[in-house]
């Protein structure tokens, strides 16, 4: 084991950047033009990160695997952005957002970044105003701000409930502008197959046209990579159809350190599972919980009535419920944390009293905020005595106005209007705090191969913050990558063009269509998504909300296990020199079967429990905090760079040892 | 329920293409449309026959990816929804569906039901943005209140998801809606007005090179919308365009 350098600048944690800035190498604006830059991805971190470089002079090459860059899953985010901007006066400071961030990450973050994160999350919301992105405002004219999952303050920007479509349509337009002056050639509908290093550098990618199936290859001075999470390694998830871990686990395998892979976020609140035909998760924007009360019935009479269509959830009275996050949770009630409510969620349902088909359901009841809603309206409006119809029509009437899109959305999947009847949902997988490791400049243990966004691990620690996600992507693409990616670049200025004719272009490329064809003439009896659905049955159960030694190392084997009958037994029909989407899930679900075992191992190794990740064998035993999730500061306190050794249970540990010097470490309490 | 599906098959750009018929059965109700189309190619590998080729990946209504013309409508029968969100229960046991890519001059059919909406981006490229470079100095983002209701409009405008359903729905194949939803946003809002004129004639312009067809007002866009984007914003670029080519410098 080694220790890995974050080359995290000296000095006092709020003056670090700032210093940073001033210290690092620049390119001048001549030698720019001569520089290129790929960029694979186009979500938030990749389309900031994409526009800025090319405004500033570099000649970029950006990459999506869908037919144009707006596509990108930064789209589905609902919630909104976090910002320091202290505009509603209620104690917000940079230092808050720091310390928030940190906590919430249940101290598995590197300070300095966050901090950082922080100090540029003003700047983000500038930026995005001057683009014309449409958030919302109060009726002055200003910003309007929402309060967000498990913090004090009102500090979440949003559009609607679409407020990544608004930010990510933002960057696409900043992309735009330097498309149409050919700043930005942009490769869509193009997939990532490897990167290229060339005397120990990263050099250019191995790209496969989608189209046509062509496999080319791509030079430039740096490469970032921007491909967002790995969340569907869990089959079901509220990521897109084509997430995938793939960028990043080649550049894995080439060199980069893959951190803390089993830091996962199980979200609370999503719609369940409705059959084996289900193909993705749909989320329910975490703002539900500002206003929805979470319950199970008490009594299993009740539970077996509603399972069997006897009862329905609205004549049950309210001794008769179980609000669960209220009672083992008094001070936060339904806004603790994720990580804590998803486990809750799961402790009911293991305990029997899921309230649907499947036993994995709860409900999310807006009857109290309807009512109070209501009343206030009626208030508002003067009316002195309303009747119950009347309270119930204006309550829904504001209820609408807050988040009518997300019900209309539940309604749509579900068949059952969510303001006459409660609510069901169910934890399910949504984001990835663990990714490849980066240093203070985002650049991994590849020189020259930068990571941006989700498919890094930086700044979240062992759990996210809501609002924070669509944060971290574009302070990464539009305030940190520009600066620091210059300093890797200055001594780059005299190289010139890099040509992809060299042995190590071609090494690669061959590599890539060996895999194909080997892909194409296994010629097996089973699908790709048969091998999808089983490895996401081994880390639902075995390596999800919960998880403990024996059943992680199970886990290794099945999913070993399903990985060499994957290799005998997959049929990929079509060729290599066409549109094939069932190629394309194949290179992915082939990643995701040696990442998968990778990423068990690490929660093996991980003894604690901290944040998202949960060791039955590491809880409190007893007082006030009996049954909780245990830290311990003492052996964990580190970042677990994992280094490829050719097969994914062979990979050695680097560890980078997390200093705080600016927060106590404290357990989280939400009682 | 059990269905006939009428599938259009193309094996690429160039070939013919035709509908092809496929019994699928046992469907739940409440499987999605798309989940359907799962069904159908997990039967048709195990079968040794090559799936059929679809557009999709947010599966949730808000990337655009997905399209489909369904028994001659833009993203099936259902309203204010993409293909993604459309669920079995639109339809009856027994049915036969056909099943069509999105068709027009100016979005060339790839594969199957796989078609290029390149033009987009590049309507977007010719002038849907504000000229602002990153910066850590851009002004604060309050220095500039803009009233609560043309926010709102320009958020409404903002919603396009860029799928296409206007244009495949269109007889004259008119992206108009597409294009006037980005003019009108911007056209609301304090930001960018210096490029106001400049952008509406850039896009129009490139609108007509791409091979759309002329706006006749039948409306059949607004009604197939998945986002309900309104007709009022294309009598606003009218507007716009009028006032920019009457004035404009260029
Ligand atoms: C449903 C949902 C709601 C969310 N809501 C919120 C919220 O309210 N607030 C918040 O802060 N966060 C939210 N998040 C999280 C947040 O949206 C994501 O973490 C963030 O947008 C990721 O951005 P990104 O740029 O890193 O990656 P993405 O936006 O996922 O982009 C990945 C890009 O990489 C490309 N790509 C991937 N692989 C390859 C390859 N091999 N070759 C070429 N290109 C490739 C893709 O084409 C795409 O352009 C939400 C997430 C989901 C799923
Ligand atoms: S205007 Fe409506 S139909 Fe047309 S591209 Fe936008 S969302 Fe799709
Ligand atoms: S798949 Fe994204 S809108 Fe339908």
């Amino acid at each position: 084991m080694s220790k890995l350098d974050s080359k995290t600048p000296e000095g006092p944690i709020k003056d670090k950047w700032t210093k940073h800035k001033n210290d690092i190498n620049l390119v001048n604006p001549a030698n720019k033009r001569h520089i290129d830059i790929i960029v694979v991805g186009t979500g938030l971190a990749g389309g900031a990160a994409a526009a800025s470089l090319a405004e500033m002079g570099y000649k970029v090459k950006a990459f999506a695997y869908q037919d144009s860059p707006r596509r990108a899953h930064s789209i589905a985010a609902q919630g909104g952005i976090n910002a320091a901007k202290n505009y509603q006066n209620d104690g917000d400071s940079t230092y808050r957002l720091f310390y928030d961030t940190v906590k919430g990450g249940d101290y598995r973050a590197r300070e300095a970044n966050v901090y950082r994160l922080a100090e540029v999350s003003t700047n983000i919301i500038d930026q995005c105003v001057a683009q014309g992105v449409p958030f919302a405002r109060e009726y002055g004219g200003l910003l309007d701000n929402r309060s967000f999952g498990g913090v004090l303050v009102s500090r979440t920007f949003y559009a609607k409930g679409q407020t990544g479509q608004q930010l990510l349509l933002g960057a696409y337009s900043a992309m735009n502008r330097q498309i149409g002056k050919g700043k930005i050639t942009m490769y869509n509908r193009h997939e990532m197959m490897d990167i290229v290093k060339v005397d120990g550098k990263a050099r250019g990618i191995i790209a496969r046209n989608m189209i046509t199936g062509e496999i080319e290859k791509h030079s430039a001075h740096a490469v970032v990579i921007a491909s967002g999470g790995y969340g569907n390694v869990f089959f079901l998830s509220t990521n897109a159809m084509g997430s995938n871990a793939s960028a990043a686990w080649k550049i894995h395998k080439k060199g980069a350190y893959f951190a803390n892979p089993c830091y996962t976020q199980i979200h609370p609140t999503c719609v369940p599972r409705a059959g084996d035909f289900q193909s993705k998760l749909t989320l329910m924007s975490e703002s539900l919980r500002n206003d929805g009360r979470i319950w199970v019935p008490k009594n299993m009479d009740d539970v077996m009535a509603i399972r069997e269509g006897r009862k329905k959830p609205t004549d049950l009275g309210e001794d008769e419920r179980d609000y669960y996050l209220e009672r083992r949770y008094p001070a936060f009630g339904n806004l603790v944390p994720r990580d804590v409510a998803s486990r809750a969620a799961k402790e009911r349902c293991d305990a029997g009293y899921g309230v649907n088909a499947t036993g994995e359901a709860v409900y999310l009841d807006f009857k109290s905020a309807i009512n109070r809603y209501g009343n206030e309206k009626a208030h508002v409006l003067g009316l002195h005595n309303p009747g119950d119809a009347k309270i119930l029509e204006l309550g829904e009437g504001v209820i609408e106005e807050k988040y009518g899109n997300l019900f209309q959305m539940y309604e749509k999947i579900i068949d059952e209007n969510p303001y006459k009847t409660p609510m069901m949902i169910y934890p399910a997988v949504h984001y990835t705090m663990g990714g490849i490791w980066c240093d203070y400049n985002l650049m991994t243990t590849i020189p020259g191969c930068y990571a941006a966004g989700e498919a890094n691990f930086s700044d979240h620690g062992a759990n996210r913050l809501g609002a924070s996600a669509l944060m971290q992507g574009l302070a990464d693409g539009y305030f940190v990558l520009p600066y620091t990616i210059g300093d890797y670049l200055a001594d780059d200025i005299r190289t010139g063009p890099i040509p992809t004719d060299s042995p190590e272009f071609n090494a690669a490329a061959k590599e890539v269509t060996d895999q194909l064809e080997k892909l194409i003439n296994i010629k097996g009896t089973k699908s790709v998504d048969h091998f999808h659905k089983r490895l996401g049955e081994v880390m639902w159960n075995k390596v999800g909300m919960s998880r403990n030694a024996k059943g992680l190392i199970e886990a290794m084997d099945e999913i070993k296990q399903i990985r060499e009958e994957f290799w005998k037994d997959v049929c990929v029909p079509g060729g290599m020199n066409e549109l094939n989407p069932e190629l394309e899930k194949a290179t992915r679900v082939a990643d995701f079967l040696e990442l998968g075992e990778l990423f068990a191992k690490d929660a093996l190794a991980r003894e604690e429990s901290c944040g998202g990740h949960f060791r039955e064998e590491s809880v409190e035993l007893d007082g006030e905090q009996k049954g909780e999730a245990k830290r311990n500061d003492k052996d964990f306190a580190y970042v677990a760079a994992w280094e490829y050794k050719g097969d994914p249970r062979e990979a050695v540990m680097h560890k980078e040892e997390l200093e705080f010097n600016d927060i106590e470490l404290k357990q989280r309490s939400y009682k | 329920m059990n269905l006939t599906l009428k599938v259009w098959r193309q094996k690429n750009k160039e070939d013919k293409g035709g509908l092809v018929t496929y019994p699928v059965t046992g469907i739940s109700e409440h499987a999605s449309f798309l989940e359907m189309l799962d069904v159908l190619n997990e039967q048709l590998i195990t079968q040794g026959i090559e799936p059929v080729a679809f557009d999709h990946d947010c599966r949730e209504g808000i990337c655009g990816m997905c399209s489909l013309y369904i028994n001659g409508e833009a993203h099936g029968p259902d309203r204010k929804v993409t293909t993604c969100q459309l669920h079995m229960r639109m339809f009856k046991d027994g049915e036969t569906v056909h099943i069509e890519p999105f068709r027009s001059k100016a979005f060339p059919v790839l594969k199957d039901l796989v078609v290029d909406r390149g033009s987009f981006d590049r309507i977007q490229q010719a002038g849907g943005f504000i000229s602002v470079n990153t910066s850590g100095n851009t002004q604060d983002a309050n220095a500039l209140p803009i009233p609560k209701p043309m926010a709102d409009k320009a958020m409404d405008a903002a919603t396009c998801i860029g799928c296409g359903a206007c244009v495949a729905t269109c007889k004259n194949s008119s992206a108009m809606l597409f294009v006037a939803a980005k003019v009108s946003q911007y056209s609301y809002l304090p930001q960018g007005q210096v490029e106001r004129k400049e952008r509406v004639l850039n896009m129009v312009d490139q609108m007509d090179q791409e091979g759309f067809g002329n706006c006749t007002n039948t409306g059949a866009c607004e009604v197939e919308c998945p986002k309900g984007i309104s007709l009022e914003f294309i009598a606003r670029m009218n507007k716009e365009y009028l006032n920019a080519s009457t004035s404009s410098e260029k």
